[in-house]
């Protein structure tokens, strides 16, 4: 790594927000020819967003985005990031699954063109899935939709690394390893140091610590929108790494005395996630609030959807609070009060018939609880600001005569006063006896929660009480060590 | 409230719309004859427009059920149904409930098949009924294959009798319509087939029993397509294997014009009447008119698609 050599990219005070959330708050990063840079942050630390401003899928709104030394930040897009030879892979894959692992490519590659174009793009892509990954054993003519999504991700990759009449400089590497087992994982890893060092660059984005310290050149810690630390990678450690994802300036939470409420009695839920190979099991106890954390995806929802579908068919009580309200939660015909008794229209029946007054004066209710801001509950729900929308479903699965509540990461898109007042009727709820199962992504949350499990890779792989919380156990719970 | 103005005029224009069509059309015609006919007019008007309303109701839970729900057996319910009951019937006034209660049965069987061929064996509902339709219709030409049998007296009566004009038929239809009312807003399968109509997802979460919601509106469906055969075949004097066959577009077009959302979550109960009304009447103004059947047709099919078409070009709630 010579540090002569001009920067391929540098990023100086690159900031981005959307509407009120600041994503990006002044980022400086500079990435290198012949070395691989590793990313890494905790959920919303702004490392997506990141890449996308580098691959030209997102704008960046302030800042400047030096290419040779010139600024080339508006006017950006992904044409001119190819240009430039960046190139990426993001999580969600984008190969056409309806097409050829060979068609895939020529879309990649508008070079490949005119007769036998078919034979030349999959004796492109055999070529350099054989470098990366030998013994793949992927067809050219396979279609993707019959593959596996390992061999998917392999496809994907392979295809980002190829280019006819294209200059190659840098590739991006979102969670390449997710979805590949150990030994393919390991190639690729491999293949990544041989690239860098035949000059390219590399952006590497993994929760797998272990991989991140062997493989990178140097690491750069994300949190809260920022970067926080850029050192050489044999400069950190495991715990460094840890320590420095946390933000670190945060106070100790007004520690209460906290009292277990674990006692003698049986659990409410005692469930073992389907995917988890030993015995552990996610149990809440009435009127506890038990928090699912770890990173976003890991199976939490998942689990939280399984658990109400087998309460549901079993006629036991459940409710659940979504957090995508568009496609989880809101009826988008319906008033506020209508939305807000659907589960608890039996409760309101007065013989055969619901009775409407009863209704009007469970929303009324719920409105005065919740301080949904509404002059009219029967006005459409879409009439609300998104997060009194969020209050209704609250309101919904509270007025329930459930004893148990799940919610699903509830605090998307809340604004602050918002969750304050609902973390209040929370542990007010709570201390009625009521059972909260908490799925969140923040790390904050989890400290309203008597009793915390962390999930990875669908299974539980933590489990601690409040006492024993601290932030970075969950964090160092929520990255796995090593190539599992 | 600007927002909240719109949605109670999305909310109550769609049948005062059809019902002043209807009003428009009867004039139309009656301004044509100079006023000859009226009575009569009106009266037929009530009777044909009871049997669309018997069907359309069925067809309206299936299609407030969400994108990609229809019924189209009921075309062949109806022959099969009306065959079953005339059989049963045997022309006697005694075997009359036996006769009804043989057909509700059929209708409970068979909305059960058409829910069971969607379910199990994961076939879309399109297919499905359209599919069972074949059956049904085998089964109708099987099984109806005897002579025709005319309908007991007493059930012929009421089918075509009225008193002072109005139809007993329309009066016990329109009964029905009230009952479908509160059925859709005041209890709880109403709510839940709203509720799975407009995000079947979002309906599971909050603790709808999604696949009963289901699985009885099909089978309402189907019992209301049953209890219009058997009334059907009672009208016109004995059972016939083509009598279903208009209902299949009218089912739909009754739902639609009336002012029930395509796209489901969102259904009009009084709206039925209307556009029953204005669909007949169209069809006899049309008549008085002199107009050949070929322009009929034509002119049915280019208002259901003036109507979709209208109301999709209302501004959207749907997001999705």
């Amino acid at each position: 790594m010579s540090t002569t050599q001009a920067p391929l990219v540098d990023l100086k005070g690159v900031g981005k927000r959307f509407g009120a959330v600041r994503a990006l708050d002044s980022v400086d990063l500079m990435f290198q020819a012949g070395e691989c840079l590793g990313l890494i942050g905790h959920n919303g630390a702004g490392k997506s967003t990141l890449m996308h401003i580098l691959a030209g899928t997102l704008r960046a709104d302030s800042g400047a985005l030096l290419m040779a030394g010139a600024d080339v930040r508006s006017g950006y897009s992904v044409q001119v990031a190819r240009q430039h030879g960046i190139r990426c892979v993001f999580q969600e894959l984008s190969l056409c699954p309806n097409l050829t692992v060979a068609e895939n490519t020529r879309l990649m590659c508008p070079a490949l063109r005119g007769f036998g174009w078919r034979r030349r793009a999959g004796a492109l892509i055999v070529a350099s899935l054989d470098s990366i990954f030998p013994g793949h054993g992927i067809s050219p003519s396979a279609v993707i939709a019959d593959l596996p999504i390992g061999q998917r991700q392999m496809v994907e990759i392979a295809r980002a690394f190829t280019c006819v009449d294209e200059h190659l400089a840098l590739v991006i590497l979102d969670e390449p390893t997710s979805s590949l087992d150990a030994r393919v994982a390991e190639q690729l890893l491999r293949h990544v140091r041989r690239y860098v060092e035949g000059g390219g660059c590399v952006v590497l984005i993994s929760h797998i610590l272990g991989e991140m310290l062997a493989t990178c050149d140097r690491i750069a810690v994300m949190s809260d929108g920022c970067v926080v630390e850029v050192r050489a990678a044999n400069a950190f450690t495991h715990a460094s790494l840890v320590e420095s994802m946390g933000s670190m300036a945060k106070a100790q939470a007004a520690s209460q005395v906290f009292v277990s409420k674990r006692d003698s009695q049986t659990p409410v839920v005692n469930q073992r996630p389907a995917r988890q190979r030993n015995q552990q099991t996610v149990a809440a106890w009435a009127g506890e609030i038990v928090g699912l954390a770890g990173l976003a995806g890991q199976g939490q929802s998942q689990w939280l959807v399984h658990l109400l579908r087998e309460r549901v068919a079993k006629g036991l009580p459940v409710a659940l609070v979504a957090g995508d309200r568009q496609t989880d939660g809101i009826f988008n015909l319906w008033s506020i009060a209508e939305n807000i008794t659907i589960s608890s229209l039996a409760a309101l029946k007065r013989g055969a018939l619901i009775d409407p007054a009863a209704e009007q004066s469970m929303a009324a209710q719920w409105q005065q609880r919740m301080g949904i801001r509404t002059p009219d509950m029967n006005s459409p729900i879409l009439s609300l600001s998104g997060g009194n929308q969020q209050k209704a479903l609250f309101a919904r699965a509270l007025a329930s005569d459930s004893d148990l509540i799940l919610m699903d990461d509830p605090m998307r898109g809340v604004d602050v006063g918002t969750k304050r007042e609902v973390y209040a009727i929370i542990k007010d709820e709570a201390s009625r006896g009521r059972t909260f199962i908490w799925y969140t992504t923040e790390l904050e949350e989890l400290d309203h929660c008597d009793h915390i499990y962390v999930f990875r890779d669908g299974q539980t792989v933590a489990d601690m009480a409040r006492d024993q919380l601290s932030e970075a156990q969950v964090l160092r719970s929520s990255f796995q060590e090593e190539v599992a | 409230m600007n927002l909240n103005l719109h949605f109670d005029r999305v909310r109550s224009k769609p049948w005062l719309w059809s019902f002043l069509a209807a009003l428009l059309v009867w004039l139309a015609t009656l301004v044509f004859t100079r006023g000859e006919g009226a009575g009569a007019l009106t009266s037929s008007a009530l009777s044909f427009s009871a049997f669309f309303v018997i069907v359309g109701v069925g067809q309206m839970f299936v299609i407030t059920t969400g994108p990609g729900n229809i019924d189209l057996s009921i075309p062949a319910n109806i022959a099969l149904s009306g065959a079953v009951g005339m059989k049963l019937m045997d022309s006697q006034n005694d075997l009359i409930v036996l006769g009804v209660a043989g057909v509700l049965g059929v209708g409970v069987l068979v909305g059960c098949a058409n829910y069971a061929l969607i379910r199990v064996l994961r076939i879309p509902p399109i297919i499905a009924t359209l599919s069972a339709s074949f059956l049904l219709q085998s089964v109708a030409i099987a099984y109806g294959r005897s002579v025709r049998i005319a309908p007991p007296e007493l059930f012929y009566q009421f089918s075509t009798g009225n008193v002072m004009g109005v139809p007993y038929l329309a009066v016990a239809v329109v009964l029905l319509t009230v009952f479908a009312g509160y059925l859709l807003s005041r209890t709880l399968y109403g709510r839940w087939a709203l509720a799975v109509g407009q995000n079947i997802r979002a309906a599971e979460l909050a603790g709808v029993r999604v696949e009963r919601v289901r699985w009885a509106t099909y089978v309402l469906s189907a019992v209301f397509a049953s209890l219009c055969g058997v009334l059907l075949a009672g009208f016109s004097g004995g059972a016939s294997l083509s009598m279903g066959d208009e209902y299949l577009l009218a089912s739909i077009a009754v739902v639609v014009i009336g002012g029930t959302s395509v796209a489901g979550g969102f259904s009009n109960v009084p709206g039925l009447w209307g556009a029953a009304l204005f669909l007949y009447l169209l069809v006899s103004m049309l008549n008085t008119f002199g107009a050949s059947a070929g322009v009929r047709l034509i002119l049915t099919g280019v208002i259901i698609i003036a109507v979709i078409a209208a109301v999709s070009g209302r501004k959207s709630l749907r997001s999705l």
